[in-house]
């Protein structure tokens, strides 16, 4: 277990190491990209991809993973702009919004642990469906009239300085999910099931009821995301947010948690968000085109899942030499 | 877990709640002020200024390596040379409401002078352009415009009288002035083509073009087979037919590929909207001999002149205000800073190898 424990953090320090590198080398050498005005479009991109990866990274800590989440974003911000149309209130309208991305959640929660089905097969499926009740919902227009202290403030700074309001929502919504993972019975109780849901079950953790309410909070949180979005956007449309999950699933697993469950952290998580958003950042700042920031995408995502493999296997081959080594002795 | 599981209960709970309590009161679409405080623009245009060299102009289309935006560009970075200027492309590889945003904001970030954006979504790049132009960065809208209140200029291809007008034209001069004519067109409730429609209609009630009669307009609903079938039933209900005007790509193309293979071919004339690429071997083999679409490079060109013009401060995009675009002459801005890329080019036998999209 130590053992585990001792990679897991050296795969996590590579990664902030690398975010820190990355983000000092653009600062230093990139004109323009170390300002506040930068950093505040920074994390506008990365809003959506952290909020959304904070539950991802619960789930795939189980074993499991959600797909659906771009598209409950989606629906949500559909659900938004007709019930706006309909003359709601904004006020009432985001508590609905959030609620109804718990209840898809609910959803995909039921489908995966009431009834026992592979979560890939159920969110890849949901993923469709709810894309697809989007488009019912609002079809192919737009609404966009919402009113301008909500969309204002979403891009906005507090107090006109250098610090994004979206950044408070960002920083409080990570340390009460970096504390429940890391600092709480329950946290713990997810990496118990993502590395072996049996043994779990047996040492009395609820294992469906858990997996249940994280696939209820993550499209609770996707929810939430489809309203800051549209608002970020002033654009309710049925298709915001179409392929979110793969840059969020992407950022997880750069992240180092691993996609068979029990391991990874969320200051990984973070720095693997922040890695990608501040590469693409930078490299679009030095007018790379858009397919060579997918390949620069890809290479790291093949390297994260790569190089801890090929680490595992070196040592466990210098292990079985010595105690061969032992053996003959 | 248990307390976890309480704790979800009393989350959910209090959203309920407050979702009844703001179900009471608060902002609505009714209430709310509405769109963002617009950039001022302040400054006053002054006619005589000279254009600006080395003037830094990118070009943000739909997405990057559509074939039609292509050549819209093109015209751009050519107009771009022409002003002694920096051109940068760049652009989304999907076409989404909001990719295009982190595009305007590193545009931002490399001081621009002018943006030129073919907006995917009308609202969702407002924020950041008007960001650009806070920055003093110019913003010109082509192709799909932006929402008026965050852009300088719009180009807009062609008016729909220019479009109609120049159909009329076309069918008469094929036609020679008199005779029958029927239109082929899209779908019966596509807004473009019937807004085009009517303005024919109102050109073939003038006296000039009494002679003139139309006597169907057929639906291909912008399939290539029904517009096969709908244009093949024309031929054979009105024998004495002498024009077909396709208003629509998939009409026009679907129309003269029938007559080219029919016994028709060289008595009944195609003409409309077409892409050159489509239509070239129907005016190579003398099918058609005359159509016309707006050039798309002109657009990217008359773009580029806009924005040079904006940047030097010629003009500041208030109607009225008069400038003057490389080859393509002088232009007049018109209501919420529209300007008319002007009539439809026309595509004969002689000029078609000069196009390509």
């Amino acid at each position: 277990m130590s053992e585990l424990k001792r990679r897991l953090a050296s795969w996590d320090s590579i990664i902030i190491l690398l975010t820190v590198v990355v983000l000092v080398v653009a600062s230093l050498t990139i004109s323009n990209f170390g300002t506040s005005r930068n950093f505040s479009f920074l994390t506008l991109d990365i809003l959506p991809i952290v909020l959304v990866a904070l539950p991802m990274t619960f789930i795939i800590v189980t074993g499991e993973i959600d797909l659906s989440v771009a598209s409950t974003l989606g629906l949500a911000s559909s659900i938004m702009g007709y019930l706006w149309n309909q003359g709601l209130s904004i006020e009432s309208i985001i508590p609905i919004c959030v609620v109804v991305g718990a209840i898809l959640g609910a959803l995909n929660g039921f489908l995966v642990t009431g009834l026992g089905l592979p979560s890939l097969a159920v969110t890849i499926g949901t993923l469709a469906l709810y894309r697809g009740l989007a488009f019912v919902v609002l079809g192919d227009g737009a609404v966009a009239d919402f009113p301008f202290n909500y969309t204002g403030w979403v891009t906005g700074s507090i107090g006109g300085g250098a610090i994004p309001n979206v950044l408070i929502l960002i920083v409080a919504l990570a340390v009460i999910f970096g504390v429940v993972l890391h600092a709480t019975p329950f946290g713990r109780s997810l990496y118990a099931i993502g590395a072996n849901a049996q043994a779990a079950h047996f040492s009395g953790i609820r294992v469906a009821r858990t997996k249940f309410w994280l696939y209820v909070v993550s499209g609770a949180v996707a929810g939430l995301v489809g309203v800051l979005w549209t608002l970020r956007y002033s654009s309710a449309r049925a298709d915001n947010g179409a392929g979110l999950e793969l840059a969020v699933v992407a950022a997880v697993l750069l992240g180092g948690v691993s996609i068979f469950g029990g391991k990874g952290s969320l200051p990984g998580v973070l720095a693997g968000v922040v890695l990608l958003a501040a590469l693409q950042n930078a490299l679009r700042l030095q007018d790379v085109s858009g397919q060579a920031l997918n390949i620069v995408t890809g290479v790291l995502l093949v390297l994260s899942v790569l190089l801890p493999n090929i680490a595992s296997s070196i040592r466990s081959n210098w292990q079985r030499r010595k105690l061969r080594q032992a053996a003959a002795i | 877990m248990l307390r976890s599981h309480q704790r979800l209960l009393t989350a959910s709970a209090a959203s309920l709640l407050v979702l009844g309590m703001a179900a009471c009161s608060g902002t609505t679409k009714d209430s709310a002020t509405g769109s963002a405080p617009a950039a001022s623009t302040g400054a006053s245009a002054d006619p005589n200024a000279k254009l600006k060299e080395g003037l830094k102009i990118a070009y943000l289309p739909k997405q990057l390596n559509n074939p039609y935006s292509d050549v819209e560009v093109s015209g751009g970075k050519v107009a771009v040379g022409e002003l002694k200027g920096e051109y940068k492309l760049v652009g989304p590889n999907d076409a989404s409401a909001s990719s295009q945003v982190s595009y305007i904001n590193t545009l931002i970030q490399q001081q621009q002078d002018v943006i030129v954006v073919a907006a995917n979504d009308p609202n969702a790049v407002c924020p950041s352009l008007n960001q650009a132009r806070q920055a003093g960065i110019k913003v010109v809208s082509f192709d799909s415009d932006a929402s008026k209140d965050c852009r300088d200029a719009f180009i807009n291809q062609a008016t729909t009288e220019g479009i109609g007008k120049s159909l009329v034209e076309m069918a008469s001069e094929l036609a020679g002035g008199e005779g029958e004519i029927a239109i082929l067109s899209a779908t019966p409730n596509a807004t473009n083509q019937n807004a085009w429609i009517d303005v024919m209609k109102t050109e073939l009630a003038k006296p000039e073009n009494a002679k003139l009669k139309l006597v169907k307009t057929a639906y291909g609903n912008d399939d290539d087979q029904k517009s096969f079938q709908e244009a093949q039933g024309l031929l054979q209900s009105y024998p004495k037919l002498k024009v077909i005007v396709s208003p629509t790509t998939v009409g026009i193309a679907a129309a003269s590929r029938y007559v080219s293979s029919s016994n028709y071919k060289g008595k009944v004339a195609i003409t409309g909207l077409g892409l050159p690429n489509q239509m070239r071997e129907y005016v190579k083999d003398g099918t058609v001999k005359k159509f016309a679409l707006w050039n798309p490079a002109d657009i990217g060109y008359l773009a580029a002149y806009t924005g040079a013009a904006l940047a030097s401060g010629q003009i500041t995009g208030q109607e009225g205000e008069k400038f003057t675009a490389g080859k393509l002459g002088d232009y007049t801005i018109g209501a919420a800073g529209e300007i008319v890329l002007g009539p439809p080019t026309e595509f004969t036998a002689e000029n078609i190898d000069q196009f390509n999209f």
